[in-house]
C-alpha cells in the first residue's frame, strides 16, 4: 500500500538545458504533497520523471526503500491522472476502470467487485456501459480518478488534474480529490500552477521556481512566513515596499511615513536596506491618530470583501483588502489613514532571498 | 555523493521493428534505386561511363521526350489548378444542390486509371470515335485530333483536378467565417475579396496540390502510352526503353530514370522551399458557411460543377455502355443489340485477373497498412535519428516515377541473392513501396491526434508498451486505418505504370487486363473489366466515405 517517496539531488537535462539542476523532497507515507510553481519552472517534468515517462540524468528516487530510477513505468504501480484525462475513448467507463485490473491478471469476481466499488466511491456508476465521450468533463475526470485509484496505487500522481474544468466544477472536483485521498490514505503528488488550489487540498505544498524548490510547507506557513520574496508574491497578494532602517534611541525602526514607524528587531544594522511584504488585510484603516496617510484611487467592492487601491503619501502604490461593513466603505479620492498589523508583516533582504523577519 | 553506475537501455521491441524497418527498406528501395544509378554510369562491361547521358541530352529526339513531359505536366497542372479551385471556392461558399453526390462524383473522377480515360476518349472522340463521327457528320468541320499532347491533358485534366479540388477545400473549410466578414466588412467582397482574402490563405494547399498534380502528370505513363501516338514522353521512352522494341537497354533506361527522378526532386523541392512563405496556421472556430446562390448565377455555378463532372466521367459512363453492347465471339466487333457476351469473354480469357487483383492487391494493403502504422509510430512517438532515416526513406517514393520502381526491381531481382521476378511477390512489394509514403502520411496524422497520455495511462496501469500499442492506439486510430487502407485499396488496384514491367502470364490484374485487351482491340471485353474496376473503385469509395466521415483524404 501507501509509500513514501524520497527524491535526491534529482537532475534533469534535455540536451544541454537543465531543466532541473539539483532537487530533493521527502514525501511522507499517505501525504497530500502538490508541487506549485509557474508556467514552465519543471513540475509536469518531476512528476514525469516519478512516473517513468522521463529519463532521469541524475540523483536517486525512491518509493520506500525502493530504488526505482531504471523501473519499468509499467511495473511502479502508479495510479496516474493526467490533464485531459487520457481516458480511452474506445473503451466504456467500466472497462476503462477495469483496465488496470486486468492487466494485473486478477480472478474476475475481485475485478467486478473493486470496480463496482470505485465507480459508487466516485458516483458514476449509472455511466458505467457509457463511452466516454458522451460525458462532461467533470464526470471524465472521476472516470480517470477512479481508474488510477482502483488499483490500489502506491502514489497517485495528478498533474493538473482540475485545469481543463470550468471554475466552479474545479471546487467541486477539487474537494472530491481531497476526500477521497483522505479516505485512502494514499501517498499523493499533485501538480498545479493555481496557487488557491493548491493550498485548498495539500498538506504540504512545494513551491518550484526554475527547477529549484523556494519552500516547502503547509500552505499557512507559506502563507504567514514565506522564504524569500517569490514565495511571498505567489502565493496569495502582497505589497513589498522598500524601506531603510534606521536608529533612534538604541531602537531599530523602519519609517513607513514621517510619523509612523514601527520597531524592527529583524536587522540590527543602521542604514540597511530591507523590503517589506504587507499582505492587503494587514493594512487597518484609523480613523485618526498616528499612522500612514493614503488616498484612495479606486474602490472594488466584490461582495466579502472590499479591496482598496490607494496611494500613500511616501508615493507607493498598495492594494488594502477590508472585510465589506454596511457603512465604512471608502469613496474614491477620500484621505485615509493606515496602520499595519505589525507582526503578520515579513521583512526580507533587499534582493529579496532570504526572510529575515524575527518573531517578536 | 554516491555514484551511479550508468545502466544501459536495454534494447526494446520497438528498437527491433526500427531496425527490421530499415533492413527491409535498405534491401527493397535503397539498393534496387542504387543499382539503377549504376546502370545509368556503368555500361555492361562495368566499366564507368557517361555515355548514357550524352545519348540522351544529345540526341534530340531522347531530349524532346523530356521536353513534352515538362509541357505536358505544366499544362495539366495549370488547367487543374485553373479548374479545380473555382470549384472547391463555389462548393464550399455555395449552397449548391446535391452537394454530397457532387463530392463523391468529383473524388471519383480523380480515381479511375487514366489510361482507361484515355482509351474511352480515343472510343469517343479518336479518328473513329462517336462524338467524332456525329459531329462530322452534323458540321462540315474537322474534328481537332485527341491524339497527342491535347488528348493527353484532357485525359490527365480530368482526372487530376479533384485533387486541386480536395486540397482547397480542405483550406478552405480550415478559413474562419470570421475572417471573410471582416474582410467585407473592410469593403473587400466578391472576386476583390477571392484573390486578396481568399486566395492567399489557401496557397499553402494550392502549391501542394499544384506539386502533386505536376508529379502525377510527369509519372503517368498509360495516357501518353494509349493516345499519345507520335507524341513520346518520358516514362514512355523509359518504358520502351526498358521493353526494348528494338533492343534491350537497361543502362539507356536507367538513365532516363535518374534524370526522371532528377528532375521530380528538383520540383519538390522547390515545391518546399516556396511554400515555406507560405506558413502560418489559422483557427478556424466557424468555418465558412455556404451562402444560398439565385439566379443565372446559380445556373452558372451549378452548371460548371456538373459539367465538369459530367465531362470526366464520360469515359466511364461510355464504357459501361459499351460493356453491355453485343460482340462478336472474338470481342472486338461490336454487334447491333445488348448482351453479356463481353463479360464472357473477358471471363474466360482472364480469368484470374480478378482473383489476382484481390489477392495482390489486398496482400499490398494488408502490409501497408501494417507497416505505416509501425512507422508513423515509430516517427510520431519515438524521435530518433534511425527512425527519422526511416521516415525520409520512405518518402523517397513519392517523388519516382512508378516505372523506374518497376525497373529497378527488376534489375535487381532479377539475379543474384534473391530471385523475385515474375513472382506475384514482386508486384505486391512495388506495390507496398509505392503506396507507403501516402499511407504512412495519413497514419502519422491520425497518431498525432491522439494525445500520448493516453498511451502513458495505459502503461502506468500496469500495460506494457507493446500492449499499449495494441490494445489502446491501434483501436483509436482504427477508423483512420481503415479509411486509408481503402484509399490504398483504391490506388493499387488501378495502378498500371509498375505492375505493367512486372507482370507476367500468372500475375496479370483487373488494370492489366484492360490494357492487355485494349492493345488487342478486343474492347468488348476491356470495357467489361473496366466496369468492373469502376464498380470495385466505387463501391470502395462509398465504404471509404461512411468510415471516415470528414476526415482528412490523404492522396
Ligand atoms: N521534451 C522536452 N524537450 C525539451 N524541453 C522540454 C521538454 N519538455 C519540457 N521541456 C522544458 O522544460 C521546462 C519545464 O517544463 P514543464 O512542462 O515541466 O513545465 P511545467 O512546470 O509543467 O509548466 P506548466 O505549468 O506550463 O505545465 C520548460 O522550459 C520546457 O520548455
Ligand atoms: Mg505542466
Amino acid at each position: 500500500m501507501s509509500v513514501d517517496i524520497k527524491i535526491n539531488n534529482a537532475l534533469k537535462k534535455y540536451g544541454n538545458n537543465i531543466i532541473i539542476p539539483d532537487l530533493s523532497i521527502q514525501v511522507k507515507k499517505g501525504e497530500f504533497f502538490t508541487l506549485l510553481g509557474p508556467s514552465g519552472c519543471g513540475k509536469t517534468t518531476l512528476l514525469r520523471m516519478i512516473a517513468g515517462f522521463n529519463t532521469i540524468e541524475g540523483g536517486e528516487f525512491y518509493f520506500g526503500d525502493r530504488l526505482i530510477n531504471n523501473l519499468n513505468p509499467s511495473k511502479r504501480n502508479i495510479g496516474m491522472v493526467f490533464q485531459n484525462y487520457a481516458i480511452f475513448p474506445h473503451l466504456s467507463v467500466r472497462k476503462n476502470v477495469e483496465f488496470g485490473l486486468k492487466t494485473r491478471k486478477l480472478d474476475p469476481v475481485e475485478i467486478k467487485e473493486r470496480t463496482n466499488k470505485f465507480l459508487k466511491l466516485m458516483h458514476i456508476e449509472e455511466y458505467a456501459d457509457r463511452l466516454p465521450e458522451r460525458l462532461s468533463g467533470g464526470q471524465q475526470q472521476r472516470v480517470a480518478l477512479a481508474r488510477a485509484l482502483v488499483i490500489e496505487p502506491d502514489v497517485l500522481l495528478m498533474d493538473e488534474p482540475l485545469s481543463n474544468l470550468d471554475a466552479k466544477l474545479r471546487v467541486e472536483m477539487r474537494s472530491v480529490i481531497k476526500e477521497i485521498q483522505n479516505k485512502l490514505n494514499i501517498t499523493t503528488i499533485y501538480v498545479t500552477h493555481d496557487q488557491e488550489e493548491a493550498m485548498a487540498v495539500s498538506d504540504r505544498i512545494a513551491v518550484m521556481k526554475d527547477g529549484i524548490i523556494q519552500q516547502i510547507g503547509s500552505p499557512k506557513e507559506l502563507y504567514q512566513r514565506p522564504k524569500n520574496i517569490f514565495v511571498a508574491t505567489f502565493i496569495g497578494k502582497t505589497n513589498t515596499l522598500n524601506k531603510t532602517i534606521i536608529k533612534r534611541e538604541d531602537k531599530y525602526l523602519v519609517e513607513l511615513s514621517p510619523n509612523y514607524l514601527i520597531e524592527n528587531n529583524s536587522v540590527k544594522s543602521e542604514d540597511s536596506k530591507i523590503l517589506i511584504s504587507v499582505r492587503p488585510e494587514d493594512f487597518i484603516i484609523v480613523e485618526n491618530g498616528d499612522g500612514i496617510k493614503a488616498i484612495v484611487n479606486s474602490v472594488v467592492f466584490l461582495g466579502l470583501m472590499t479591496h482598496y487601491f490607494v496611494t500613500l503619501e511616501t508615493g507607493e502604490n498598495v492594494e488594502i483588502i477590508q472585510e465589506s461593513t454596511l457603512n465604512d466603505t471608502y469613496e474614491r479620492n477620500s484621505h485615509i489613514i493606515l496602520k499595519l498589523n505589525t507582526n503578520k508583516i515579513n521583512y526580507f533582504m533587499s534582493d529579496g532571498i532570504e526572510n529575515i523577519t524575527r518573531e517578536m | 555523493m554516491k555514484l551511479f553506475k550508468k545502466k544501459k537501455t536495454p534494447l526494446e521491441i520497438w528498437n527491433y521493428i526500427t531496425i527490421s524497418i530499415l533492413i527491409l527498406y535498405i534491401i527493397f528501395l535503397i539498393h534496387p534505386l542504387f543499382n539503377i544509378l549504376k546502370a545509368s554510369i556503368f555500361d555492361a562491361d562495368g566499366n564507368f561511363s557517361l555515355v548514357y547521358f550524352a545519348k540522351f541530352f544529345s540526341q534530340k529526339y531522347y531530349f524532346s521526350t523530356l521536353m513534352n513531359s515538362l509541357k505536358v505536366s505544366i499544362v495539366t497542372m495549370i488547367f487543374s489548378l485553373l479548374i479545380g479551385i473555382p470549384l472547391a471556392y463555389f462548393f464550399n461558399i455555395f449552397q449548391m444542390k446535391g452537394k454530397r453526390i457532387l463530392e463523391i462524383l468529383i473524388i471519383l473522377c480523380s480515381m479511375a486509371a487514366p489510361f482507361i480515360g484515355a482509351y474511352a476518349w480515343i472510343l469517343l472522340l479518336g479518328r473513329q470515335g462517336l462524338i467524332t463521327k456525329i459531329l462530322e457528320t452534323l458540321f462540315p468541320i474537322t474534328v481537332p485530333t485527341i491524339y497527342g499532347f491535347n488528348g493527353i491533358v484532357l485525359v490527365l485534366v480530368t482526372r487530376l483536378f479533384p485533387l486541386v479540388f480536395l486540397y482547397v477545400s480542405g483550406a478552405l473549410k480550415s478559413i474562419d467565417n470570421s475572417l471573410l466578414e471582416a474582410s467585407e466588412n473592410l469593403g473587400c467582397s466578391g472576386y476583390k475579396r477571392f484573390f486578396k482574402v481568399v486566395f492567399p490563405l489557401c496557397m499553402p494547399s494550392i502549391l501542394a496540390a499544384g506539386l502533386l498534380v505536376f508529379m502525377r502528370a510527369m509519372a503517368d505513363f498509360g495516357t501518353p502510352l494509349l493516345i499519345g501516338e507520335g507524341y513520346r514522353t518520358f516514362p514512355v521512352e523509359i518504358y520502351n526503353q526498358y521493353v526494348g522494341e528494338t533492343s534491350i537497354n537497361h543502362n539507356f533506361a536507367a538513365a532516363i530514370s535518374v534524370v526522371a527522378i532528377l528532375i521530380t526532386a528538383v520540383v519538390f523541392y522547390l515545391q518546399k522551399f516556396i511554400s515555406k512563405y507560405y506558413r502560418f496556421t489559422i483557427n478556424s472556430l466557424h468555418s465558412i458557411e455556404a451562402k444560398p446562390v439565385k439566379g443565372i448565377k446559380s445556373f452558372l455555378v451549378h452548371f460548371y460543377a456538373y459539367f465538369l463532372v459530367f465531362i470526366s466521367l464520360l469515359p466511364q459512363i461510355y464504357l459501361f455502355y459499351m460493356s453491355f453492347r453485343k460482340t462478336s465471339s472474338s470481342g472486338s466487333v461490336f454487334e447491333k443489340g445488348f448482351s453479356l457476351d463481353s463479360y464472357r469473354i473477358a471471363f474466360k480469357k482472364m480469368s484470374s485477373a480478378i482473383p489476382n487483383t484481390l489477392i495482390i492487391g489486398g496482400l499490398a494493403v494488408v502490409i501497408v497498412v501494417l507497416l505505416a502504422i509501425l512507422i508513423s509510430y515509430l516517427v510520431v512517438r519515438r524521435t530518433s535519428l534511425l527512425n527519422n532515416t526511416i521516415d525520409s526513406i520512405s518518402m523517397i517514393p513519392y517523388i519516382i516515377p512508378g516505372s523506374v520502381v518497376g525497373i529497378a526491381l527488376v534489375i535487381t531481382f532479377n539475379k543474384g541473392f534473391l530471385v523475385l521476378t515474375g513472382t506475384a511477390l514482386i508486384m505486391i512489394i512495388s506495390l507496398i513501396i509505392r503506396r507507403m509514403p501516402y499511407t504512412i502520411r495519413s497514419s502519422a496524422a491520425i497518431l498525432q491526434q491522439i494525445p500520448i497520455s493516453v498511451e502513458e495511462a495505459s502503461i502506468s496501469l500496469g500495460a506494457s508498451k507493446m500492449k499499449s500499442f495494441f490494445k489502446i492506439t491501434v483501436p483509436m486510430m482504427k477508423n483512420g486505418i481503415i479509411s486509408g487502407a481503402i484509399l490504398s485499396w483504391i490506388t493499387i488496384i488501378t495502378e498500371l505504370s509498375t505492375s505493367i514491367i512486372l507482370y507476367t502470364s500468372h500475375t496479370i490484374t483487373l488494370t492489366l487486363s484492360i490494357y492487355i485487351f485494349v492493345t488487342r482491340g478486343t474492347e468488348g471485353p476491356a470495357a467489361a473489366m473496366a466496369t468492373i474496376l469502376t464498380a470495385f473503385t466505387t463501391i470502395s469509395l462509398l465504404i471509404f466515405l461512411k468510415i471516415s466521415d470528414g476526415n482528412d483524404m490523404v492522396m
